[in-house]
């Protein structure tokens, strides 16, 4: 079945390359799961680091996929608490329970989003590469599937993504002389 | 000497606007086109003129503040886009819809697939320069528009559905009505055939113009009426059903000459299929409740990122939202259509005639709306 090929597929080429992911950021995970596709409404998750994503592309172009969109998530403020929980009642002679400890927050990241499907089966692919905020930058897939010339140009409008090797990363929904990026989350008029 | 002839006086290419405001660009759509006389060397769209941000919009607003949005990105087939919005947070927050807002939602759906085809067959032949369609295809639409209204309470910009069921019940002045609108409508398809279809000059103008093969379709990602013209079996209707849709019976028209006439021809048959959709559902509607029993206050989807597709008018109208756990988006991505198969013109319009340009433009039914977002 398509779906198991390419999650066989995907495996291998996110454990061909482990040492040159680890030793670029050490936190990023690569990996292939196979999601609840009811809830979610995707079948394969594809975590890679953003130098798989050309190699990853040209598995799914070989396949037979088609490019339905590529976005991006700045995750500056996702994993912010919203309350903190209260202390827990403690009984009269009985010990405090300890404090959890306080989840450091790492640098600050974006993800690039990209979503697949496949007009004969039934199988959506989703992959996401996270990069750093303050230098995102990202090769680009416009060589391998042409209409991701597009989705990259507004991409690019809204984050600031930097995809090395487009042909032309002008602003397509912006004006011309934009220079901000109105989808981050710090961004105000 | 030799610098001076260098350029070859035959090769001299001029710029041409096909400027925002024209009647035959559906909108607000600027394309470039760079011309070697009558032919296009490179036509550049330009987009953005109607660009409102609805995706920061999604992010400012609670989810069911939204929901007039979504019925402003294409306000021809505004229902689709209700649909697709209401499902995703439906399969996110895990929202159960009783059957009878199903099959509601089906019908109406349905009703303004084929309010947005007439409209898109009028325009279509008025580009090419027939202008008399136009009115008789508006005098169809104008019944499903007071058929809508009737139930919506909106013409055009619906907001009809919401999470878990419906806004409004049918009536039985609905019901009859439609039934009345499809006996006309099955009476009127023939005239158009007649008047239109096997028109010579239609024929001419549309068969063996703007070839869109399947690897091009591919590529760009083009789904709907654009990809079935190229012979892709694709529609998420059938491929990936969603709501009540796999209880009907209905053909997907396809067509495998890639060229204007298919797609034509595949919107002309959409519109006889989505009307045996509404009479099935019509007969089948069962009784019951429009929303669930514990009315939903707040809707507040778990963690994570979540997609949804459904089949609008134009293609596969995607929606992947991005939920925190709170009561507002952290980031919506509306994935329309109409952008993927816009993003393939500028190939698939090279070395072609203006006309016959034009001609491909219209045929691949544009909404800017939708495409700026």
């Amino acid at each position: 079945m398509l779906q198991t090929r390419i999650k066989e597929t995907f495996e291998t080429l996110c454990a061909t390359a482990p040492t040159e992911a680890e030793s670029e950021a050490p936190a990023l995970v690569t990996g292939v799961q196979q999601t609840d596709y009811p809830t979610k409404g995707y079948h394969l998750e594809v975590t890679l680091s953003p130098k798989q994503i050309v190699a990853a592309t040209e598995i799914l172009d070989r396949e037979g996929f088609f490019i339905e969109a590529i976005t991006g998530v700045d995750l500056l403020t996702f994993n912010q608490p919203t309350k903190k929980k209260p202390a827990p009642k403690v009984e009269e002679g009985a010990e405090a329970p300890p404090e959890e400890p306080e989840e450091k927050p790492g640098p600050p990241q974006m993800e690039v989003v990209y979503d697949f499907n496949h007009f004969d089966e039934n199988c959506r692919v989703v992959l996401r590469s996270k990069i750093p905020r303050d230098t995102p930058e990202i090769p680009t897939i416009s060589g391998i599937y042409p209409g991701a010339n597009w989705h990259e140009r507004e991409t690019h409008d809204f984050f600031g993504i930097k995809f090395i090797g487009h042909p032309d990363l002008s602003p397509l929904l912006l004006p011309e002389d934009a220079d901000f990026h109105p989808l981050l989350k710090d961004f105000s008029q | 000497m030799n610098g001076l002839l260098q350029q070859d006086p035959t090769q001299e290419t001029f710029v041409l606007n096909l400027g925002p405001q024209h009647p035959a660009t559906h909108g607000v759509l600027r394309v470039k086109l760079t011309m070697d006389g009558e032919y296009i060397d490179r036509a550049e769209p330009v987009l953005g003129y109607i660009h409102r941000m609805h995706e920061k919009m999604g992010e400012n607003r609670t989810w069911a503040q939204f929901l007039p949005n979504t019925a402003r990105l294409d306000y021809l087939g505004a229902l689709s886009y209700n649909h697709g919005y209401v499902a995703a947070l439906e399969r996110a927050a895990g929202i159960e819809v009783p059957e009878r807002a199903e099959y509601i939602r089906v019908i109406t759906v349905e009703m303004n697939r084929i309010a947005s085809h007439l409209l898109w067959f009028g325009a279509f032949v008025l580009d090419l320069g027939g202008f008399t369609p136009l009115l008789y295809a508006f005098d169809d639409r104008e019944q499903i528009l007071d058929l809508l209204e009737s139930v919506t309470g909106a013409r055009l910009t619906f907001c009809y559905f919401r999470f878990g069921g419906l806004y409004n019940d049918i009536d039985d002045d609905f019901i009859s009505g439609c039934r009345a609108f499809i006996k006309r409508l099955r009476t009127r398809m023939p005239m158009y055939h007649n008047l239109v279809t096997k028109n010579i000059i239609l024929m001419k103008r549309l068969i063996d113009v703007g070839p869109i093969s399947k690897e091009m379709c591919r590529k760009y990602g083009a789904t709907g009426p654009v990809a079935r013209g190229s012979g892709i079996n694709y529609d998420v209707r059938k491929n990936e059903p969603y709501s009540v849709y796999p209880e009907f019976d209905f053909d997907i028209p396809v067509y495998d000459e890639c060229d204007s006439m298919a797609r034509y021809m595949v919107r002309m048959d959409e519109m006889e299929q989505s009307m045996r959709i509404v009479e099935q559902g019509l007969d089948k509607l069962p009784d019951g409740p429009i929303n669930p029993e514990k009315a939903i206050k707040t809707v507040k989807p778990e963690k994570g990122d979540y997609y949804m597709a459904v089949e609008a008018a134009r293609g596969s109208f995607g929606i992947r939202l991005v939920s925190d756990g709170t009561n507002t988006a952290y980031r919506l991505k509306l994935r329309s259509p109409t952008f993927s198969n816009l993003s393939l013109y500028e190939e698939a319009s090279r070395g072609m005639l203006l006309p016959d340009a034009l001609a491909l433009m219209g045929s691949l039914d544009l909404v800017i709306p939708e495409i700026d977002r």
